[in-house]
């Protein structure tokens, strides 16, 4: 049941070069996700979480270190490893059948894949809106379609970079429970980025708290609550405080 | 969707067809402007005159069948396209009676410079073979000249967009080469291709070439990063990135190109057929001009303008095939 990877994390830093400078943005990051784990990484915006996305994925190399995918070495791309963005990205000029089916088209799998892709629409409830293009959806419906055209690839890491960011808060909502319905289902390894401090401990095994940019590792904090959780649970609230005080913004009391 | 048709089949049988006045004026106009034709005698000895009266009141009297039909419910619907053209056509029968008047009627404006109407009309019933073989001609020259120009200008353009290479050795050529009229190389094309078909076809490719090459170019430039990483973390391997996510991404401004470039290539079609070629509708107009012929000319400028408004009909209706997926295409 679980397929999730294991991912390690050793010493990464990364820096963009910029007008012949070097722009610092990952400083000595370190940890390591275990098969299955739910890892959120909470920072203030543009401290440089969804660049270590990027590297994970195998979008771009580390400018240091090593990222590691049970124990081999990450040197590019993999369907097995996919992303899915702050904006859904879905191909305007295809259906939503037709951005589902990307991955394995990409691969030359598509008869072999066909069930898998009904299946990945249904997970997401869009069967019905298979034949719709993009510029039709709402908001949340195109960041499930998305969701489904990630999940078509049975990634062992799914990264999710901040995925629910720019939906209503009431579609928020459903979808952070369908987020962890699909990952307690599928048992991939999640990686979440989020700036939203309860989204991280509603949904998450662990928190890890990033610092400015450049970000390095502030806190590794472990949310034993079991799901469902309720936002108002007191250990939430405890830790809600804990994590807010580390970004220096905790509320006078 | 299912809302709006479920409105429209409740308005239906409480909306009776209503009256249609301007289909009603219209219609009497194109009758009136027949009777005005062959009851006023012209002031010179014209041929088709009878003809044109016949052709008006067979149109006005399809118009206004067509008003009549248009109140009736079972047909309203479908006659609602036409109701919409009311204005314009009632407009037509007034100018054409307008054009007959300072014509053939009243002889005000000096001939052969301004044919009448059923000069015109003469034209087509007395001269269709040659101006028929005249159409075939330039089509047979630039079909050719603009699918060449256009196909190997958007692979130029895709490559360009795709390759820094292929775009660092490209971009200044196209960028010094490109601006220049194809026309300019008209002297340089007729003695280096042998036939001045060779000739014509090469100056409408290169017509056409450039804005398809440039506007491909930036289109494929343009494709949102975004698109290559989701499909790059997926497996999509490079091949796959320009067949299924550039190209695909840059259609809508590569039709901008291949609509901008057809322009060019009738533009030069017709100055290559008066120059050189010894057919096609550039060279019935020439040749029609020498013989003091203006009616054939006009005619033929009819005629051209109908051929390029359907070509450029014809690439539209392709464009809103193929980009359907687009909100708010520009209607042609």
């Amino acid at each position: 049941m679980v397929n999730g990877a294991r991912l390690e994390v050793r010493g990464v830093s990364h820096a963009f070069a910029l007008e012949k400078r070097a722009l610092p943005v990952l400083e000595d990051i370190d940890f390591t996700a275990e098969p299955g784990e739910f890892v959120a990484l909470l920072g203030p915006s543009g401290c440089g979480k969804s660049t270590l996305l990027r590297l994970v994925a195998g979008l771009e190399p580390p400018t240091e270190g090593r990222l590691l995918v049970d124990g081999r070495e990450i040197t590019g791309t993999d369907p097995s490893r996919t992303i899915m963005f702050q904006d859904p990205t879905l191909f305007p000029w295809r259906t939503v059948r037709g951005n589902a089916q990307i991955g394995p088209e990409a691969r030359g799998t598509l008869r072999a894949d066909a069930g898998r892709i009904d299946d990945a629409l249904s997970l997401v409830g869009l069967s019905a809106f298979a034949e719709a293009l993009p510029h039709q959806l709402s908001g949340g419906m195109a960041q499930r379609a998305s969701l489904a055209r990630a999940l078509v690839n049975q990634p062992r890491v799914l990264m999710l970079d901040e995925p629910l960011g720019k939906l209503d808060s009431l579609t928020r909502l459903a979808m952070q429970r369908e987020l962890v319905a699909l990952w307690e289902r599928e048992g991939f390894t999640a990686l979440l980025v989020t700036h939203d401090v309860e989204e991280a401990l509603l949904l998450a095994d662990r928190v890890l708290v990033l610092s400015d940019r450049p970000a390095r590792i502030r806190a590794d904090i472990r949310v034993e609550q079991q799901r469902p959780r309720r936002r108002d649970h007191p250990g939430l609230v405890a830790r809600r405080e804990e994590i807010l005080g580390l970004l220096g913004l905790a509320e006078a009391t | 969707m299912s809302a709006t048709t479920l409105g429209a089949r409740i308005a239906a049988p409480a909306a009776r067809a209503p009256f249609w006045p301007s289909g009603w004026a219209a219609g009497l106009a194109w009758i009136g402007t027949a009777a005005l034709i062959s009851l006023w005698p012209d002031a010179d000895d014209l041929g088709r005159s009878w003809e044109l009266a016949v052709l008006a009141a067979g149109f006005g009297a399809a118009i206004q069948a067509g008003a009549i039909a248009a109140t009736l419910p079972a047909l309203a619907p479908r006659l609602a396209p036409l109701r919409a053209a009311g204005p314009w056509l009632l407009v037509l029968a007034l100018a054409l009676t307008a054009w007959e008047l300072v014509t053939a009627k009243l002889d005000w404006l000096p001939r052969p410079f301004f044919a009448a109407p059923q000069s015109i009309l003469e034209v087509f019933t007395d001269d269709y073979a040659r101006l028929g073989e005249s159409v075939w001609r330039s089509v047979l020259l630039v079909v050719p000249g603009y699918a060449l120009g256009a196909s190997i200008g958007f692979l130029f353009g895709v490559a360009m967009g795709w390759s820094r290479l292929v775009g660092y050795w490209a971009h200044p050529v196209v960028r010094l080469i490109g601006p220049l009229p194809a026309t300019a190389w008209l002297p340089i094309a007729f003695f280096a291709f042998t036939s001045s078909r060779g000739a014509s076809t090469f100056l409408i490719a290169l017509a056409s070439f450039f804005p398809v090459t440039v506007l491909t170019w930036s289109g494929v430039s343009a494709v949102s990063k975004s698109y290559y990483d989701v499909a790059r973390t997926m497996g999509a391997t490079p091949w796959f990135l320009v067949r299924k996510v550039a190209v695909p991404a840059a259609m809508p401004s590569v039709f901008v190109g291949l609509f901008v470039g057809l322009g060019a290539s009738f533009s030069v079609l017709v100055v290559a057929e008066m120059m050189g070629v010894k057919a096609g509708l550039g060279w019935y107009m020439q040749w029609a001009q020498g013989w003091a012929a203006y009616a054939n000319m006009y005619a033929a400028l009819l005629v051209l303008a109908l051929m390029c408004s359907s070509a450029v009909t014809l690439l539209f209706r392709l464009r809103d095939h193929l980009l359907s997926w687009q909100k708010g295409l520009v209607r042609w």
